[in-house]
């Protein structure tokens, strides 16, 4: 009989098994589960976990499985009530030292989450949860920028004692008009900045001498890309707070920002939350009294706030303000001479009252304030000062000893590396936004979601039934074997869905049902391949091969034109869409390997070690 | 079981004018609904606001309708979605409204009424984003049908690439068509739908086409017109079967899917009945009009003997 390769059979049991290995988790479903995370950021550890299971026992919660991932950990529940008294729980004895949100987890049992084994990431739509698009108004942001340029262009000037008769912003350019040609030249030279961010042009006007200043395209390229990262930072921050499990926040395009909240049932309460808006205030430290006194005794001396750091500890800080984050431009983070430090940059009247402060302060420490400004829900509590229902509060970051005399920039050194990136983070999201709006937002409460599944699995296992049926009766035992090499393109379809972590959609379980007809269609043409040959008078066997072999060609280029689809579909769509085209081509590349080389396999063992084979069950 | 035992003998080319004639009135009565009737295009193109409620009890649109018209939000549309329990509400954009602000003012407006109504979806999209989303939608098509357009001319031959696509941008037309005439709402998964039909549809051309370029080389005493036929014949089986077993899953969808995969369910239905239909009477009569013949798909073969003279 005709050769088919050993190592053939090997490939496609290797495959299957790792398919099916990986599609495993989805089997087990999920449980209410509360996902920990500590409210200063650092890392839950084996330790915190005992603690939190600790309390949880002392309360007699059962848990049904909990274990630590990503600096987080789960605890799994047996149903929702449970996850609720647990979570009461652990707010209420858990000093507020845990940020606790309600997720659901896999039942998957802990050998496969040991060795990275997962169930399908669904989408918002099928678990419930709320998806924004912010749009950053980076026009505005530039036009922050040239107020900012025409302002420090008159601070500057005025500082250097140059002539000049007018400084004013006339769309994109700030255009400067100097008394005499001397004072041009001076000027030439001293607005010149650095970076050559700025394009400087002399001409003559009947005023006198005039520079005119634009930025150049990079620059604005430059400001526009800070101003969307410092959005999205901000929003970080805000969704942190939120402390709900696996939240995304992304930029998307030139000027969007995505941010998709799974769990979250109120769009509306979500987007209270992450419109907060935050600002910076330089202020110098009192060291002359006792923050903890004052704390005590509640009398804070004159000239002076009391705060918190952001550990708890109270600090006192004097009340004139040395700059604020309207004035800061930029703050990055970096590494210099291997010591993690934090640059900072300010304008040009920020710079110049930093330098008056610094001066006579060289010793002293300076605090950076982050403030919060949000609106509050009913019942909701305010840690800060609150009017109306408007809650205001603060907190100081970084507290660093004065070295020398600062100008407009200067560094913050002395900081770990995490503890120097978070600062930075921080600082640009306290510098003056750029405004941002809602263009998009999509939300699915969790009934909907729940829905959804159930409709989607109901449409998948009919469509099922009724394409096993159909082939059954139309092929007979070619069929049946048909049958086998679908249900195995679907668990390889699953698991390549599991094993990549695409969130799955409800059109991309709706491609999953289309995808069974494709499926087949490769059986189908190979069939009929079949029974042509036995009709052209050819042996089974012969038969089998032929028409094997000349299907083949048929079935690559007829999929490449579906394939063309699902990546066209894939770079052009978003959100849900996208989850069509994954599915539509992982469906194609695995039904191209179980039609072409699993269904031969198949008809191989069972067919084709026969010596003598007078009829086909086709 | 076998419905086609014989290979048929239809004369599928011999009456291709007709079929023409049937094609290209389905494509010109598409084109003057779209233009005169248009699409009931969903907010991922028009944008604004769909909030779906659900209700405790049998949902009144009546009083739904009342308590939102003259609450400053414009245009409103209220209407069952899926059962008695669930209503859709979508309101058209209109200028100096703030979206952000449009679910919660709608939600508490309902709450007032009956506070166990329970907000199941809000979908708001930014006229900006929905002007985007059909610019984006278009290119993708357009893009689909280039890409499939060289794929085609390499794999065949330029006659059969260009008759590849004609017919298979016939199919989308008809669907829209259909969308036009049936008012179904036309959104993001509509056009999903349509691009998945292109490939779809494209996979049964080619199928034929193979079986077209195959015949080429066995049948060389018969004229293209029977070639054509016989490639078609012989493909029909396999068209037919396929078809059906496709159909019967995407029905599932229709019937199952819900409402939310209704406009998704009806635009693959209808791509399928029509894809099947362009690639036997379409693809091949445009290629058989185009003069396709076996010299544009036999390779020559060159003779490469040279001849030099002495030195």
């Amino acid at each position: 009989m005709y050769q088919f390769a050993k190592w053939k059979y090997w490939l496609v049991i290797i495959v299957l098994v790792v398919g099916t290995l990986y599609a495993l988790p989805n089997v087990f479903g999920e449980g209410p589960s509360l996902q920990l995370s500590r409210n200063d950021r650092t890392a839950m550890d084996q330790a915190k976990a005992d603690q939190v299971l600790g309390l949880l026992s002392a309360d007699t919660v059962p848990v049904e499985a909990s274990y630590l991932e990503k600096d987080r950990l789960v605890l799994r529940f047996a149903d929702a009530a449970t996850q609720a008294k647990a979570r009461e729980t652990i707010t209420k004895r858990g000093n507020g030292e845990f940020l606790v949100a309600l997720s659901s987890a896999s039942r998957a049992p802990a050998w496969m989450r040991a060795i990275g084994l997962k169930p399908m990431s669904l989408g918002l739509d099928l678990r419930g949860g709320v998806h924004f698009v912010y749009e950053v108004d980076v026009q505005g942001a530039i036009e922050q920028a040239l107020d900012r340029m025409e302002r420090d262009t008159r601070t500057t000037l005025r500082d250097k004692r140059i002539g000049y008769t007018s400084v004013t912003r006339e769309g994109d350019v700030v255009r400067v008009v100097l008394r005499n040609a001397d004072d041009e030249s001076k000027a030439m030279d001293t607005l010149r900045t650095p970076d050559g961010g700025v394009l400087l042009s002399s001409s003559q006007s009947a005023e006198g001498p005039v520079v005119e200043m634009r930025m150049t395209p990079a620059e604005v390229k430059r400001r526009q890309d800070i101003a969307v990262q410092q959005n999205i930072t901000t929003l970080r921050n805000r969704v942190d707070e939120l402390g709900i499990s696996e939240p995304i926040v992304t930029r998307q395009a030139i000027n969007r920002i995505v941010v998709q909240l799974p769990g979250v049932n109120d769009p509306n309460e979500a987007i209270r939350i992450l419109g907060a808006t935050a600002t910076l205030e330089f202020r110098l430290v009192d060291e002359n009294n006792n923050p903890y006194e004052a704390q005590q005794t509640k009398r804070v001396p004159i000239g002076s706030k009391l705060m918190m750091e952001r550990d708890g500890r109270p600090i006192l800080v004097k009340r004139d303000i040395i700059a604020t984050g309207e004035q800061l431009s930029d703050a990055s983070f970096n590494f210099a001479e291997g010591a993690p430090q934090v640059n900072v940059t300010l304008d040009a009247r920020g710079g110049k009252s930093m330098m008056e402060t610094t001066k006579d302060n060289v010793g002293r420490r300076m605090a950076v304030v982050y403030i919060e400004k949000k609106q509050l829900a009913e019942g909701e509590r305010c840690e800060g000062q609150r009017s109306g229902n408007l809650c205001t509060e603060e907190s100081v970051i970084n507290a660093a000893t004065i070295q020398s005399v600062l100008s407009s920039s200067f560094r913050i050194t002395g900081v770990q590396a995490t503890e120097g990136k978070e600062l930075a983070l921080l600082l640009r999201s306290g510098a003056l936004a750029a405004p941002q709006s809602i263009v998009e937002q999509r939300s699915v409460g969790p009934s909907l979601g729940a829905d959804n599944i159930k409709r989607g699995v109901r449409a998948m296992a009919i469509g099922l039934v009724l394409t096993f049926v159909f082939m059954a009766i139309y092929y007979r035992a070619f069929g049946w074997v048909a049958n086998a090499v679908l249900l195995a393109n679907l668990i390889l379809t699953v698991g390549l869905l599991s094993m990549l972590q695409a969130s799955l959609s409800l059109p991309g379980i709706a491609a999953v049902v289309f995808h069974m007809g494709i499926a087949v269609d490769a059986n189908i043409l190979i069939y009929e391949r079949i029974r042509e040959e036995l009709r052209a008078g050819n042996s089974p066997l012969a038969a089998i091969n032929v028409g094997f072999e000349k299907a083949f060609a048929t079935i690559a280029d007829s999929n490449v034109t579906t394939l063309i689809a699902g990546v066209v579909l894939f770079a052009f769509g978003t959100g849900t869409i996208r989850s069509f085209a994954i599915v539509m081509t992982l469906g194609i590349i695995t039904s191209l390997f179980t039609s072409v080389v699993g269904s031969r396999a198949l008809v191989h063992a069972i067919w084709g070690r026969r010596r003598r084979l007078e009829h086909l069950s086709i | 079981m076998e419905f086609f035992h014989k290979v048929t003998k239809y004369p599928f080319m011999h009456t291709r004018k007709v079929w023409y004639g049937v094609s290209g009135a389905a494509i010109i009565a598409s084109i003057v609904l779209l233009f005169v009737h248009g699409l009931n295009l969903g907010i991922d193109f028009t944008g604004g606001v769909v909030l779906e409620f659900a209700y405790p009890q049998t949902a009144n649109i009546e009083r739904t309708r009342s308590a939102l018209t003259g609450g400053g939000f414009g245009e409103v549309q209220v209407q069952n979605f899926g059962d008695e329990h669930n209503i859709m509400v979508r309101l058209l954009p209109h200028e100096g409204q703030d979206v952000n602000q449009v679910s919660a003012a709608v939600t508490a407006a309902l709450k007032k009424i009956d506070p166990n109504v329970e907000l199941r979806r809000a979908e708001v999209v930014g006229p900006q984003v929905g002007e985007e989303l059909t610019n984006q939608g278009g290119l993708a098509v357009l893009f689909t049908f280039v890409l499939i357009g060289i794929y085609t001319w390499f794999r065949f031959q330029w006659k059969m690439g260009i008759s590849a696509v004609i017919a298979t941008l016939h199919d989308p037309l008809i669907i829209l068509g259909f969308f036009a005439v049936t008012d179904i709402p036309f959104d993001l998964a509509g056009l999903a739908a349509i691009l998945a039909v292109i490939g779809y549809s494209l996979n049964d051309t080619v199928v034929v086409f193979d079986r077209v370029r195959e015949n080429f080389h066995s049948m060389r005493r018969s004229t293209p017109e029977e070639i054509m036929d016989a490639s078609i014949n012989q493909t029909l089986s396999r068209t037919i079967i396929t078809s059906g077993a496709t159909l019967l899953v995407v029905v599932v969808l229709l019937i199952e899917g819900g409402e939310t995969l209704r406009g998704f369910s009806w635009a693959l239905t209808i791509g399928i009945l029509v894809g099947t239909y362009s690639s036997i009477y379409v693809a091949g009569a445009l290629a058989l009009d185009m003069k396709l013949s076996a010299l544009d798909l036999i390779e020559q073969r060159k003779d490469t003997s040279e001849i030099d003279a002495l030195p």
